[in-house]
């Protein structure tokens, strides 16, 4: 194979997950009962839950590469936690705006400071800051090992996002649990529902996957590149 | 709005649209981003060989 060419493997995965996000969506529009209370904007709960699945697994793999990173000193670890991390970020402001479209005919608002809202907030804007301090450090090296410090301690910020509605007291409802007292939104799943619930988070799961795949192959690019320009100004 | 009250579920088809042209929408544009990244870093990489090329010649 063409080194650099795109493998077939990834071809295949990309294929798998075009089909599986068809046969998802169609799921959710025609297999998936209307909810009886929210009516047809419940149907964003398939896709709003499995972004913010997405979104934490992303920053779960780049907390994992960051502590490979610190144990290996390998730069593919530098490019896999810079990779989950952007694709965390892109599901997790998929999952947050979703979240306010949602809450707006159900919670009469498009926004509220609640716990679970504002820990998502927070974690979005922790990632958002680790892309943007990384691209101050000129050094690769010193650039890989704060961005795996970075991390570690920016995941932190995720635990506390999935159980703020939980521990605190919160208008959001859980899907996995009991609910507070004072949720809105909440409603019980029929079979129908929790298969099309399921089948989404497995498709994600898989386009996470293709995704990050794409995102590391790019990732080794950029690193070839700035080694490139590196040589060349020495 | 007390839901509990209505007979038929609320209308609310509007905002399920929204929300899945904010799904496929950041999706695609992501996706366009990698692609266009890419196509950037290939030119680059190339542009880059080809000027190391020249170089011993000189």
């Amino acid at each position: 194979m063409e080194k650099g060419a795109k493998p077939r493997l990834l071809t295949i995965l990309d294929v798998v997950t075009i089909l599986l996000l068809v046969v998802a969506t169609a799921m959710v529009f025609f297999y998936a009962p209307m909810e009886a209370v929210m009516g047809q904007v419940q149907r964003v709960f398939y896709f709003h839950v499995a972004a913010g699945w997405v979104g934490m697994l992303g920053f779960l793999v780049a907390a994992i590469a960051g502590v490979a990173y610190l144990r290996t000193a390998k730069r593919k670890w530098d490019i896999v936690g810079l990779s989950a991390v952007e694709i965390g970020m892109v599901f997790a402001l998929i999952n947050i705006v979703t979240g306010a479209i949602w809450a707006r005919p159900i919670w009469n608002t498009w926004w509220t400071w609640d716990p679970r809202l504002t820990t998502a907030t927070i974690m979005e804007l922790i990632y958002a800051a680790y892309l943007l301090l990384r691209q101050g450090i000129e050094d690769p090296d010193r650039r890989a090992r704060f961005g795996a410090v970075y991390a570690i301690i920016g995941f932190l910020s995720v635990p506390l996002t999935f159980f703020s509605a939980r521990l605190f007291r919160t208008i959001h409802p859980v899907v996995i649990g009991t609910n507070q007292p004072g949720a809105e939104g909440a409603f019980d799943m029929t079979s129908l529902m929790l298969q099309t619930f399921m089948f989404s988070l497995l498709t994600f799961s898989i386009i996470f996957a293709d995704l990050l795949w794409h995102r590391i192959r790019l990732g080794r690019l950029a690193d070839k590149v700035e080694q490139m320009k590196l040589k060349m100004a020495e | 709005m007390n839901y509990l009250l209505l007979q038929a579920p609320a209308e609310t088809s509007n905002y399920m649209i929204a929300g899945y042209v904010v799904i496929f929408g950041v999706m695609l544009l992501y996706v366009i981003s990698l692609i266009l990244r890419r196509r950037n870093l290939e030119q680059d990489a190339q542009a880059l060989e080809s000027l190391g090329e020249q170089e011993p010649t000189r």
